[in-house]
């Protein structure tokens, strides 16, 4: 008999990783890795937000990371220093204030382990809530968006020319990115959650053809990923984030070596 | 802007300034249906900049652009960065430029001479291949205008010739207008009606022959300009008698049969 908290566990897991995958495609395709970094380290604010303000620890990470995606994205527009210098600032600034800030919260200091590396047993119906509908509703909103904006990942101004709703697509993908960090938040913590987006993307790579194709093996290897994630954790009782991320990990190791004999075997890569 | 001899398009006293440099000033130029404008200039001249002020991708500072109603512009950009993280066959990269067909896409290829491409991916494309399968994702938008920004780019010599040549004929096919920037000043296409030479501002413009000779164009490309060549068309017509160079809009821009 499985018990309750290992099967919401994998329920929430599972419903992350469904929309983890194919948001992190576009994180991989526009080399926004470092991006989500920061913004996840930043969310970490929204924590000590959330409960000086006695509203729902996602939803003041949801809108932390929301404002701190936009203020990312407008100071990149003008900017003197290089894009990942930048990034850097923001995403190490922003680890320390949150924790500074979780520190001086009575009653947050003894959770900080959760925060930074999630605690994906604990997970209850109103977390499960959280990231099936907030997930869902991020799915919805990548397939609305998905033309313009991959038409724009592979050329942006080309589809500026074609008439194509540049401006709309990317804002709107940095409000999906800032979603799918608050949600994924609890299951593997704001140091993973890049961990998340782009590992099991990078390993659906070898074995796609087409973008779309692409987004679906990444699904695929989040959910593979948690479910050995969580396995391992159950018997060899390691921490669940971490084993989630080491999961998907060797996954990518797999189908990079396996990719890899493949292409030699059909002669081309 | 109305009648068969009315320019697709036309730039009017267009000036534009970047980070409080000018990089255009004053420029006046047009294209008509059925022509072939070609934009030459040294590196930092405001060519890539004209062109994205033309597609309305920047608003001028002074000046405007007149369209002619529903104008539908074919674009192929100078830079295609390619990337093998993402898996993209060249027929879904045509998919790209909006509601198609696969067979519409597979003419277009054909159209270009790329029909063997359509399953290759995107990111190992030759230079040619690129060039063309950019061109075919341009004409599945049915342009009246193709603005080509450095068409030849990447291409060998051969190779360029045979993409002059292809663009000549779509051009005399579809009986669009195009604009084109050039990939450098050695090899300027011949079946070009008119040459608009650019350094923020137009020093010359006129039939190739005749702007090869200009005394500030010479000024500006120095020894390269005795090196240009202009590459005449095995089937093309008398070209060599060249006129005067006119401002552009007059009669050097006009339209004219190509036996």
């Amino acid at each position: 008999m499985i018990e309750d908290f290992l099967l919401r566990a994998a329920i929430g897991g599972i419903g992350l990783a469904l929309v983890a995958g194919p948001v992190g495609c576009f994180v991989v395709w526009r080399r926004m890795a470092y991006f989500g970094d920061s913004l996840a380290h930043s969310a970490l604010l929204g924590i000590a937000l959330g409960f000086l303000l006695g509203i729902d620890p996602t939803l003041g990470v949801a809108a932390t990371a929301i404002v701190a995606a936009l203020l990312m994205a407008g100071l990149q527009v003008r900017q003197r220093l290089a894009s990942d210098t930048l990034l850097g600032i923001l995403s190490h600034g922003g680890l320390a204030f949150g924790l500074i800030s979780i520190g001086l919260t009575q009653g947050l200091r003894t959770d900080l382990f959760a925060y930074l590396f999630g605690d994906v047993l604990a997970i209850d119906a109103r977390d499960l809530a959280w990231i099936w509908i907030g997930g869902g509703a991020a799915l919805v909103g990548l397939a609305l968006i998905w033309r313009p904006l991959l038409a724009l990942t592979v050329h942006e101004e080309l589809a500026r020319a074609e008439g194509k709703r540049v401006a709309l697509a990317k804002l709107a993908y940095l409000l999906l990115i800032a979603l799918v960090v608050a949600v994924a938040m609890k299951i593997v913590g704001v140091l993973l959650v890049t961990a998340l987006l782009i590992i099991p993307a990078a390993a659906a790579r070898g074995l796609a053809r087409s973008p779309e194709g692409m987004a679906a093996l990444a699904a695929l290897m989040g959910v593979l990923a948690v479910l050995l994630g969580l396995a391992a954790s159950w018997w060899l009782d390691t921490p669940s984030g971490p084993s989630i991320v080491a999961a998907a990990t060797l996954l990518f190791f797999a189908t990079a070596i396996g990719g890899t004999r493949l292409a030699l075997g059909r002669g081309r890569a | 802007m109305q009648g068969p001899d009315a320019p697709l398009i036309a730039a009017e006293g267009v000036s534009l300034a970047l980070d409080g440099r000018t990089v255009l000033a004053s420029i006046d130029l047009a294209v008509h249906p059925g022509e072939i404008v070609t934009l030459i200039g040294p590196n930092g001249a405001g060519k890539t900049s004209l062109v994205r002020v033309l597609l309305g991708l920047v608003r001028p500072d002074e000046g405007r652009i007149l369209r002619r109603p529903n104008l539908k512009i074919g674009y192929v950009p100078q830079q295609v960065d390619r990337d093998p993280v993402l898996p993209l066959q060249a027929d879904r990269f045509l998919a790209l430029a909006g509601p198609t067909t696969r067979a519409r896409r597979q003419a277009a290829l054909e159209e270009v001479g790329a029909a063997h491409v359509a399953r290759h991916p995107f990111h190992a494309l030759s230079g040619g291949e690129l060039q063309r399968a950019l061109l075919a994702r341009a004409l599945l938008r049915d342009p009246d205008l193709l603005v080509l920004d450095e068409p030849v780019r990447g291409v060998d010599v051969g190779g360029q010739i045979a993409l002059y040549d292809l663009i000549d004929g779509i051009r005399k096919r579809r009986g669009c207008g195009v604009l084109m920037v050039s990939h450098d000043l050695h090899l300027v296409m011949a079946a070009t009606d008119q040459v608009v030479c650019l350094n923020t501002h137009v020093c010359c413009a006129g039939h190739p022959e005749a702007v090869t000779r200009h005394p500030e164009y010479r000024a500006l490309f120095g020894s390269a300009a005795e090196r240009l060549a202009v590459y005449v068309h095995h089937h093309d017509h008398a070209h060599a008698l060249a006129g005067e160079v006119l401002p552009i809009g007059e009669a050097g821009g006009h339209p004219h049969p190509h036996p």
